[in-house]
């Protein structure tokens, strides 16, 4: 105890917290007040929204569309990340653990590039790549006519471009793990005999199983309340995710209140989410 | 028969490191050839014929320039707020003993990655329409600063923790203020960690498309990252030369911030001497 | 350098953490004045906890602290004129070493001339000379805890206050430093207080010692007296590079039995009861021909110009440090005689007057 003393440590939280109270948690709050109206951006109800309860939730729990773009998030957050990046981003930490530093440094800094690139950018990257007529895709394949990859196949396209996009953090993250695990319990496996796949998964996949829930936990939540697709499909039906989905209700067909209601499900979903990772990861600790 | 394995063993690696970097690295390389040709394509190839007119073409556009700029206040303007706040926040919750600070830590953690996603963009829109700040560079910033703060506050606080009070304590013995050890001590030994921190915010806020996407309507002020966009959807076949121009300027800031944090500070973090 | 050094009164403190930890219990403790003083016990025994409520980094839930003639108890760490250096030195790593040594006149807004100047000079008196430009990170262990010791020197304070001061040293080293520490704050003539768990390193370096055990002190001394007259079992056990002979035995007229051996020693007892003996290794005399207690050697254990035997006397085993050329053969027959006046006797784990 250095003598912050606790009117000072208040003091010095009070910024950050009135930062974050107004532009975070309060509009997270409202979510849940708006989702009871029937607010809309035009009309009658934008100057007096009416309460109406949990209509809106009724509406959105008994609304195809609105599962169908669930269903969609859960594909793609279960495709791109809990998989795709997560599988990528571990094997090739795995890879290149013991490589020469040259080779190491420039693949890491092509996947980080992918990473660090501006959202923007880096979606018109992949609408070229996916292009039908001049797309590189189309043209290291060899279809002919070209497919119209965004059109036709929109999911895969976003899925392809989210695990190209993310993996970075998986890889950072997996290396740090890696790097982390005792050369002692390496070395007493090695010594017993042990092969390569053996050592990882007796000795390596143990002691990574914390940073791998941890990651799959971040990388979820990240991957589902994701709005770059937007910047590739836009609003296609066959890629609407569900954050694509609310701004779709909310933005474009002014149903406020509706897409409140979406929010807070959202919300909940997430937290639900949260716990079951917290779950899985205490049962495991020791 | 262990000859057989260590073969596709290798093989496998090859493999997997060609893929790899066939894989990251071929969508990228039409950023550096693109705005160099005279007539790009969607596809990726060496120019055709080098020109630098494409970057001319920038300075005709009347939004261009002028969005970099705007990129340039918005990241700026967050990246100070995120820090200043973060730092104080991250020293507070780091030494004083605060109940519940870890549940609140992961607590906000976990509301600004569902919150900044669409799912309060609703509120984000009202609440800012409000404060008469929509359509202001401001408005932006006090968004995106609430946003990325639990994260920074989570990175730094982590960091000050790896910092021994003893320095601290040392300070204090000899007389120093709590003002002054935070200047002498406190800040220096923590540079790594805030220009960490920096780097990242303003990476952040130069790739944000959302919140200005919503809360920004004069084109005016739009920053770089949504006027991409418009020269890709606005109707018509898309100027590719100026687009590949644009991205590549719009990109650059970026990378080097990237390089210049990781050459100085190599993301490591721990504070003190040598362990 | 004139000396303002002062003595330091504790009494009756006591300080209990949240959550009901009893670190330190009614202590009370007299620091002579220039005298270099050692906190010693094993850990979680309460000596840093004293330290730093010396020095003020932890208030005293009762009791008082006196510095000199001030009641500082409630005064925060910095007006206490104390000087601390922690384990791990704390040097600042951004600042060179002249800036770390000068950083206390810093505070106390000496001008950059006369601070740089002094710097220097106690660097130089520190043997750091060449070295003031350097960061930390450049320095040796070694340096790095003579910048630390510099530090606390410049500020010219009443009371030094260390804190396991040569644990983050190598061995070898760690020697070296302790002469220096010695030889430095006798120079200095500075009131002392250190931390330490070395036993060693205590009774080389201290005027006196305070034992400590879970928050209390067991024994106040010289290393002599702390040595040669533990007042306490755990003490006797504490101190000394070759564990004390602690052995059970029963009174006897004209002294006690041990395991059956008679064996005179002074003190009031009562006929039949149950006392230990403590008799050091270094004491007790090894020979082939008839002593006091008869046992076979078990053990041999080399420490360079003398020998530990252990000997097996009937289950008790009792050791003997031998010189090198005195060396027994294992499993043979031999005796074993106590020092006369070596024989200390405990009852309850106290000692007997």
């Amino acid at each position: 105890m250095v003598g912050l003393g606790r009117s000072r440590a208040v003091g010095f939280i009070a910024p950050a917290l009135i930062l974050i109270g107004f532009f975070l948690v309060f509009p997270g709050i409202w979510t849940l007040y708006i989702g009871a109206t029937n607010f809309r951006l035009t009309g009658v109800a934008a100057l007096r929204p009416d309460f109406v309860g949990l209509d809106n939730f009724r509406a959105a729990l008994s609304d195809d569309m609105f599962y169908r773009s669930l269903w969609l998030t859960l594909l793609f957050v279960f495709g791109s990340a809990v998989i795709g990046q997560n599988g990528l981003g571990f094997t090739l930490a795995w890879a290149l653990r013991d490589t020469k530093k040259w080779l190491k440094r420039t693949l890491e800094s092509l996947v980080l590039l992918a990473w660090i690139l501006p959202s923007s950018v880096v979606a018109f990257l992949w609408v070229a790549m996916l292009d039908r007529d001049g797309g590189t895709i189309n043209e290291l394949l060899g279809t002919t006519p070209g497919v119209a990859w965004i059109v036709e196949y929109p999911l895969l396209s976003i899925i392809i471009f989210n695990i190209w996009r993310g993996t970075a953090f998986s890889m950072m993250l997996y290396s740090a793990a890696l790097s982390s695990v005792p050369p002692s319990h390496l070395e007493t496996a090695r010594l017993a005999g042990a092969s390569g796949s053996q050592t990882l998964r007796d000795v390596v996949l143990p002691h990574i199983r914390r940073y791998a829930l941890t990651n799959t936990l971040l990388i979820t939540l990240w991957t589902f309340n994701d709005f770059t697709p937007f910047l590739i499909t836009a609003t296609n039906p066959g890629s609407e995710i569900i954050a694509i989905y609310i701004y779709d209700k909310a933005l474009v067909g002014g149903e406020m209140g509706y897409s409140g209601a979406i929010s807070l499900l959202v919300l909940l979903i997430n937290l639900l989410l949260a716990l079951v990772y917290l779950r899985v990861g205490r049962r495991g600790s020791r | 028969m262990d000859l057989a394995k260590t073969v596709v063993r290798r093989i496998l690696f090859y493999v997997v490191i060609g893929f790899g970097t066939a894989f990251f690295a071929l969508p990228v390389l039409w950023l550096l050839s693109a705005p160099f040709d005279d007539t790009p394509t969607y596809a990726v190839r060496p120019p055709r014929e080098f020109t630098l007119d494409n970057f001319t073409e920038i300075f005709e556009n009347r939004y261009a320039v002028g969005s970099l700029v705007n990129s340039v206040i918005l990241s700026f303007g967050t990246m100070v707020l995120v820090v200043a706040s973060a730092a104080l926040a991250a020293y507070a919750l780091s030494r004083a003993r605060v109940p519940g600070r870890d549940a609140l830590i992961y607590m906000l953690l976990l509301l600004s990655s569902v919150v900044t996603g669409t799912a309060a963009m609703v509120p984000i829109f009202l609440l800012i329409f409000q404060l008469g700040l929509i359509d202001s560079h401001f408005g932006v910033v006090l968004v995106l600063s609430g946003g990325l703060l639990p994260a920074a506050i989570f990175l730094l606080k982590d960091f000050i923790d790896t910092i021994p009070r003893s320095y601290e304590e040392s300070a204090r013995v000899f007389g120093a203020s709590p003002l002054q050890i935070l200047r002498h001590v406190v800040v220096p030994v923590a540079r790594p960690g805030l220009a960490t921190i920096a780097v990242w915010t303003i990476v952040q806020v130069w790739g944000s498309f959302l919140t200005p996407f919503i809360l920004l309507r004069d084109p005016d002020k739009q920053p770089a990252a949504v006027l991409v966009r418009t020269f890709y959807t606005e109707g018509g076949s898309p100027n590719l030369g100026l687009i590949a121009a644009f991205s590549f300027l719009y990109s650059i800031p970026v990378v080097l911030m990237y390089l210049l944090a990781w050459s100085r500070y190599g993301f490591r973090f721990h504070g003190g001497i040598k362990s | 350098m004139a000396s303002k050094s002062a003595g330091i009164e504790i009494a009756g403190l006591t300080k209990v953490f949240p959550g009901g930890v009893r670190a330190l219990d009614a202590l009370d403790l007299s620091v002579v004045d220039g005298e270099f003083f050692a906190l010693l016990g094993p850990s979680g025994c309460g000596k840093t906890t004293l330290l730093r409520t010396i020095a003020g980094l932890e208030s005293a839930t009762e009791g008082t602290v006196h510095i000199g003639a001030r009641n500082v108890t409630a005064l925060p760490p910095g007006v206490r004129d104390v000087a601390m250096v922690f384990q791990d030195y704390a040097l600042f790593p951004h600042m060179t070493v002249e800036d770390n040594i000068g950083y206390p006149l810093k505070i106390r807004r000496q001008p950059r001339a006369s601070r740089s100047a002094q710097a220097r000079d106690v660097g130089s008196q520190l043997g750091l000379d060449g070295l003031m430009a350097r960061r930390p990170a450049e320095l040796s262990g070694g340096q790095q805890q003579r910048v630390a010791l510099a530090r606390a020197v410049a500020c010219r304070p009443s009371v030094f206050l260390f804190d396991e001061p040569l644990s983050n040293l190598d061995a070898r080293l760690r020697l070296e430093a302790r002469t220096f520490l010695k030889r430095l704050q006798r120079e200095l003539g500075v009131t002392t207080v250190f931390v330490t768990h070395d036993q060693a390193e205590a009774l080389a370096l201290a005027d006196r010692i305070a034992v400590m055990e879970a928050g209390r002190i067991r024994q106040v001394g010289t290393p002599r007296e702390v040595f040669g007259r533990p007042a306490n079992t755990f003490v006797a056990n504490f101190i000394g590079s070759t564990p004390m002979n602690l052995l059970p035995a029963v009174a006897v007229p004209g002294g006690v039995e041990i395991a059956g051996h008679p064996l005179s020693v002074p003190g009031d007892l009562t006929d039949g009861e149950k006392v230990t003996v403590g008799v050091r290794p270094e004491y007790m005399a090894l020979s082939t021909s008839p002593g006091a207690i008869p046992g076979v050697v078990s053990i041999l254990e080399h420490l360079g110009t003398s020998t530990l035997v252990t000997v097996d006397v009937e289950g008790l085993l009792i050791g003997a440090v031998v010189p090198e050329d005195a060396e027994p053969e294992p499993d043979t027959q031999v005796w074993l005689t106590p020092a006369p006046g070596r024989v200390l006797v405990y009852r309850d784990g106290e000692l007997l007057a």
